[in-house]
């Protein structure tokens, strides 16, 4: 049993201080992502949230060029990000999703020159990997309370905006109507993308974050229709992957074919597919077993009534 | 420049520009920007693969790029906007990596597959790359007319005949055998500046169908060539150029439209007279809706 | 008012539909549906939406096949190629920036659906000139088409249906987006078409007053079922009654016709009074 239990939790793990830093900093982005991304899918703003990750390879590889923390430049670009998409309006009329991609990608473009210039000054090539594919195990223990500043902040701007969020997302009118502020809800909110999305560029990788962003969140809608019970689901879903990818990480390092360990980001990510696919298709089965209940519950009315459904021409209702 | 090694690189090149540029044309006309973004991220980790076991790039490039085109038209509309597929393309990027990182050369390869390279192209996968070329192309002037009608007006070409569902499929192979030429050159991220950039200029300045084919190539050309050049001079990665290019082109293709426009509402010259109002009920019984 | 047929003179058959019934995942869409039109004539297709307008034109197209029954085209069995069917759908959703002109539309009706490139020459361009000067489209034949109001681009698209010199023409709902004023202009360019070109026009519609002047005969659609024939044939009390299954009263207001819900007869027979005016959609 024991040679089980080391098998699956590798010796050293749980004294190892990379690993600790990353299960608490990687947990608690995770759960910021997952709270953040429930009301991204909400309100269906899932492209908002990609371009964003996409800025934020633009700021970290600059910060990275001027020798500061990759953080600063992703937090500085995804906001600077969110307040350009505020003032050119959120709405999508057609073509406006080319035009963003088109300018998201002179933004890609200068991230290249940036890793580019990065690299050689330095001599060193590991940033383009940590900037794009993460760092999880490579964050500093003094780190630590930054990141958990900028997720208490993140989570506080949710906290404060529930339930205009949740109003304005049914509808924008009704929500004004209400009295609600849309414009500064919409804008705060944003904010709170910036913050999620920046932190997890640190974790996962700036091309990746919006797996972890939209990922527990998606899964979790198909679980269930109530945002409260769907944040909930959110969070358990976003911890759980990101601390089973870092165990499965660890565990990898003397796993073929290169005997350096598999990157944590590429676990987190397949174990959200992996976990979404589950829960679309538990959802979907749910759905066949009560409309198969339903329908049989009609016929039995229909029986003791004595009536034909089809037999009867209603207008308009061929 | 233009001497030794280089010479294959500006034939590749080209070919990739002209290529894209007539590919993207319909891209943009059918409305599935989402395909150069999609195909070449999966292409990303069938590249990245190959790499690894000792393949050929452009067959781990091709065959990741052709599965990926063909699940995406099966899946349709709907496909395009589930969780699944954004899900599923992050995925690939997260594939890739892994491929990558068990191979000696994670760093570099990553960076040129992602974000091009001059040389991209082996000397001994430039006939491939040819052939690519000319098989897109035939494929786009044969399939022209049908393809033109079903973008536009997809109903109407059902009734024609011409099915919208085997088009669709065509159109999205060619973009698998368009991305798997130009990945190598341009970068798997920056794919999408280069397809969508230069036709998305391109009809900013013509309304005629063919002129703007010819125009979207005609930039891509321009792009894909400044790039080659500057990269060649500077070092710095032909990603770079490419998306700076594309974003700079095609704003300055809406700009030209919006200084048209303003400037010809400041001749008054709104140009045809606008439509009446709308009637609301009559006397005469007849109640119609307004527009 | 519309010009009766030439006397002696039998209009030739375009399009016949016998006894189609059309079953959708386990619905009966259609119910016996039979029409005869003509070549000359323009004929109303009228309904109500869901009342299966949509599906009749897809069976015509062939786009459907009917479960039971027969679509003869000139006494022939449908070929799926037909470019002797013309077809203006009721709208395409175009994005506004698409290089694409009036007259470059047009001339896709000519061969859309042949491989290759067309190659520009000066007999094309001459005909894509007469199919738009027949719609008076000349105006704005070069602008782009995700420029033109509704109207123009309605009959850019009509141009584009006629330039194959179709038999059959078939228009899905023209009239639905239009003000009162280009309304008239359709119909009358429509009418036009129909008596100068001797081809076949089915119009669908859900209101027929519009129609009324230029009709020459109606296809009445309601709840898959349909009754085909002249407007005094078929825009009756009893005819509409048995086809909605429930009573309803045939109003003639000022040359307007007014189709309205009248209560069941069982409640006639308990003496309750009163009717209730359908909401728009009957016609």
């Amino acid at each position: 049993m024991s040679s089980v239990l080391s098998g699956i939790f590798e010796p050293g793990l749980f004294t190892s201080e990379p690993v600790r830093v990353a299960v608490v900093v990687g947990g608690a982005v995770a759960l910021v992502s997952a709270v953040v991304g429930v009301f991204t899918v909400i309100r269906g703003q899932s492209f908002a949230g990609h371009s964003l990750g996409d800025l934020g390879t633009t700021g970290g590889s600059g910060a990275f060029l001027v020798g500061a923390n990759p953080l600063w430049g992703f937090v500085t670009f995804a906001i600077i990000g969110a307040g350009a998409m505020e003032l050119f309006g959120s709405r999508r009329p057609r073509g406006r999703d080319m035009a963003t991609g088109i300018v998201l990608g002179a933004g890609l473009g200068i991230a290249a020159l940036f890793l580019y210039l990065g690299t050689t000054q330095d001599n060193t090539t590991g940033a383009t990997i940590t900037i794009l594919f993460g760092s999880m195990f490579v964050i500093r223990a003094s780190m630590i309370p930054v990141f958990a500043l900028l997720s208490v902040l993140a989570l506080a701007i949710v906290a404060l905006l529930y339930r205009p969020l949740l109003l304005s997302a049914v509808s924008q009118d009704v929500a004004a109507a209400r009295g609600v502020p849309v414009r500064t809800v919409g804008l705060l909110y944003l904010l709170a993308m910036a913050l999620a999305v920046s932190l997890s560029c640190v974790t996962i990788g700036a091309i990746l974050s919006t797996a972890v962003l939209i990922g527990p969140a998606a899964a979790a809608l198909r679980l269930t229709k109530r945002p409260g019970l769907a944040i909930a689901w959110a969070a358990v879903i976003g911890l759980g992957v990101t601390w089973l990818g870092i165990l499965l990480a660890y565990d990898s390092y003397y796993w073929p074919p290169a005997g350096r360990g598999w990157p944590v980001s590429f676990f987190v990510v397949a174990l959200i597919l992996v976990v979404y696919l589950l829960a679309d298709f538990a959802s979907r089965y749910r759905a066949r077993r009560a409309g198969a209940r339903a329908l049989a519950a009609r016929r039995g009315r229909a029986g003791v009534a004595g009536l034909q459904p089809s037999e009867t021409p209603v207008p308009g209702a061929g | 420049m233009f001497s030794g090694i280089m010479v294959n690189a500006w034939i590749v090149a080209t070919m990739v520009a002209v290529v894209a540029g007539v590919v993207g044309f319909f891209t943009v006309l059918r409305g599935s920007a989402f395909v150069a973004h999609a195909v070449p991220q999966a292409g990303f980790a069938g590249a990245a693969g190959a790499s690894l076991i000792g393949a050929s790039t452009l067959t781990g490039l091709g065959t990741f790029a052709v599965m990926s085109a063909l699940s995406i038209g099966l899946l349709g509309k709907r496909g395009r906007h589930d969780a699944v597929t954004a899900l599923a393309l992050v995925f690939m990027l997260g594939l890739g990596a892994l491929f990558l990182s068990w191979s000696d050369q994670y760093a570099s390869e990553i960076y040129a597959l992602l974000f091009g390279e001059v040389l991209g192209v082996a000397n001994n996968q430039v006939l491939a790359t040819a052939v690519l070329g000319v098989v897109c192309i035939l494929a786009v002037v044969t399939l022209y007319r049908p393809l033109l009608l079903s973008s536009v007006m997809p109903e109407v070409a059902e009734a024609r005949g011409v099915s919208t569902q085997q088009m669709e499929l065509c159109f999205l192979v060619v973009v698998a055998l368009v991305t798997t030429m130009s990945v190598p050159v341009v970068g798997a991220l920056l794919m999408f500046s280069l397809m969508i950039g230069a036709p998305g200029t391109a009809r900013s300045f013509t309304d005629k169908p063919l002129a703007a084919l010819s125009l979207s190539v005609g930039f891509a050309v321009t792009i894909v060539w400044i790039a080659i050049a500057a990269s060649y001079e500077t070092d710095w990665p032909v990603g770079f150029f490419v998306g700076v290019l594309g974003a700079v082109f095609f704003v300055a293709g809406r700009g030209w439209v919006a200084w048209q426009r303003s400037g010809a509402l400041r001749r008054n010259n709104g140009g045809r007279p606008a439509t009446g109002p709308v009637h609301l009920a009559t006397a005469s019984g007849t109640s119609v809706e307004p527009t | 008012m519309t010009e009766p047929p030439r006397s002696g003179a039998p209009r030739e058959e375009i399009l016949s539909l016998d006894g189609v019934s059309l079953w959708l995942s386990g619905r009966e869409i259609l119910h016996d549906v039979g029409f005869r039109l003509h070549a000359g004539e323009l004929t109303g297709l009228i309904g109500s939406n869901g009342a299966g307008k949509t599906t009749i034109f897809k069976v015509i197209l062939g786009l459907e096949s009917p479960s039971s029954g027969k679509v003869l085209f000139g006494g022939l069995a449908r070929p799926r190629r037909n470019r002797s069917i013309g077809y203006v759908p009721q709208s395409i959703g175009l994005d506004p920036d698409v290089p694409l002109r009036a007259r470059d539309l047009v001339s896709l009706g000519l061969d859309g659906d042949r491989f290759g490139i067309p190659l520009p020459s000066r007999g094309r361009r001459q005909l894509v000139d007469e199919m738009l000067d027949a719609v008076d489209a000349r105006g704005f034949a070069d602008t782009r088409v995700g420029k033109l109001s509704g109207g123009e681009l309605q009959r850019a698209l009509i141009a584009h249906a006629l330039i194959a010199k179709p038999r059959l023409l078939l228009l899905d709902e023209p009239l639905a987006n239009l003000d009162i004023r280009s309304e008239q202009e359709v119909v009358g360019l429509l009418a036009t078409i129909a008596r100068q070109q001797q081809i076949a026009v089915l119009i669908s519609a859900h209101e027929m007053n519009p129609l009324l002047p230029v009709m020459d005969r109606v296809v009445y659609v309601a709840a898959g079922r349909a009754a085909s024939g002249s407007t005094e044939e078929v825009v009756r009390e009893d005819v509409l009654s048995a086809l909605y299954g429930q009573h309803v009263d045939v109003l003639r207001v000022h040359g307007r016709i007014l189709v309205v819900a009248g209560k069941d007869e069982a409640h006639h027979a308990e003496g309750a009074s009163g009717y209730t005016v359908v909401p728009r959609g009957l016609g």
